[in-house]
């Protein structure tokens, strides 16, 4: 009978575990998506030239954590480069979201292209 | 007697977990798909409040993220539009998927409008409010390949006690504080992680994803 109880038991346990469970991330998310609310509601205390100090920590924080870095932030930071005027780190970030990410090549790319096109 | 203890243990495991009684998604169309990518397009915005989606769009790349696609820069994406000639997510929703195709390449885009956003202001609390529809559609063949009702919401006064004064008290409070912080980051990411995330119902883990041996 005792028995039969543990073996309930750690049915009940089993039932209480199992469901919601969260996995851990697996990108180092940082300020990457704060910055983009702040980007469009509150630009003025998201100028191009804070990103980039908050974009680089991030990076350096998710390498020291051994994190990958998610989608679309070297993008994010090459933008801010080019919008602080400074084309071969844009260029540069950019390649690197295409390095991590080839999905985003085409887009990319075409960006890139269209950038030197127009200047 | 051991035999029911037995059944109702059972029962408790199948009862158990997020939400078992809910008709499993047809995830048909999103298997045969397979996307990589997903391409976020700013929000149509059926709510009154402004910044509803753009303060959106700072909750939705993680989750997709974090189920294993790769999620184009939605900063990126929404000033390219912007150049061309898109001001406004209005007729960002309306880019032809033959456009997306050409330019971006995303494999899959997902369209949201926003129904219910922010704050409700009652006489002794206040409510943040996010509700919405996500839509992923795919740019191919334009078929929809899985979608999810969104819906959040957060009370900052709940469980704080302190009875009728401590309420109101509570209520000025938040109100006087929502001018100042907005939660509705907060209650937008807890919407899209539910619905993502979601048991039978939510997104399929996409080629990215990690899964961790324990």
């Amino acid at each position: 009978m005792k028995k039969y109880l543990i073996i309930s038991s750690m049915g009940l346990g089993l039932a209480l575990l199992s469901g919601c469970a969260t996995n851990k991330a697996q990108y180092y998310w940082g300020e990457y998506e704060g910055l983009v609310y702040q980007t469009h509601i509150k630009p003025e205390e998201a100028l191009p030239i804070i990103q980039i100090e908050k974009l680089q920590s991030d990076i350096q924080k998710a390498e020291a954590a051994n994190m990958a870095i998610p989608p679309g932030l070297y993008a994010h930071l090459g933008l801010m480069y080019a919008a602080n005027g400074d084309k071969s780190l844009a260029l540069g970030s950019l390649n690197k979201e295409k390095e991590l990410f080839p999905e985003s090549t085409q887009f990319i790319d075409g960006l890139i292209n269209r950038s030197i096109n127009n200047k | 007697m051991l035999k029911n203890l037995f059944q109702i243990t059972f029962l408790l495991i199948l009862i158990s977990g997020c939400a078992t009684t809910v008709e499993p998604y047809d995830y048909t169309a999103l298997k045969e798909s397979s996307p990589r990518s997903i391409l976020v397009i700013p929000p149509m915005n059926n709510s009154v409040e402004v910044t509803a989606p753009y303060s959106f769009l700072s909750t939705i790349t993680a989750p997709l993220a974090e189920s294993g696609y790769y999620v184009y820069p939605v900063s990126v994406i929404d000033s390219f539009l912007k150049e061309n000639g898109l001001p406004t997510p209005a007729e960002m929703n309306a880019v032809p998927l033959e456009k997306i195709d050409e330019i971006i390449g995303a494999d899959a885009v997902l369209y949201v409008s926003i129904e219910d956003w922010g704050q409700k202001y009652n006489v002794l609390s206040s409510v943040t409010v996010v509700k919405g529809h996500l839509q992923l559609v795919s740019v191919k063949t334009g078929m929809l390949l899985w979608d999810a009702p969104i819906f959040a919401q957060y009370n900052p006064n709940a469980n704080s006690g302190g009875g009728l004064v401590g309420a109101l008290v509570g209520a000025i409070v938040s109100q006087i504080a929502g001018e100042i912080t907005d939660n509705t980051p907060l209650v937008s990411r807890m919407a899209n992680n539910s619905a993502i995330n979601a048991k039978k119902r939510g997104l399929l883990y996409g080629p990215y994803k990690v899964i961790k041996e324990k």
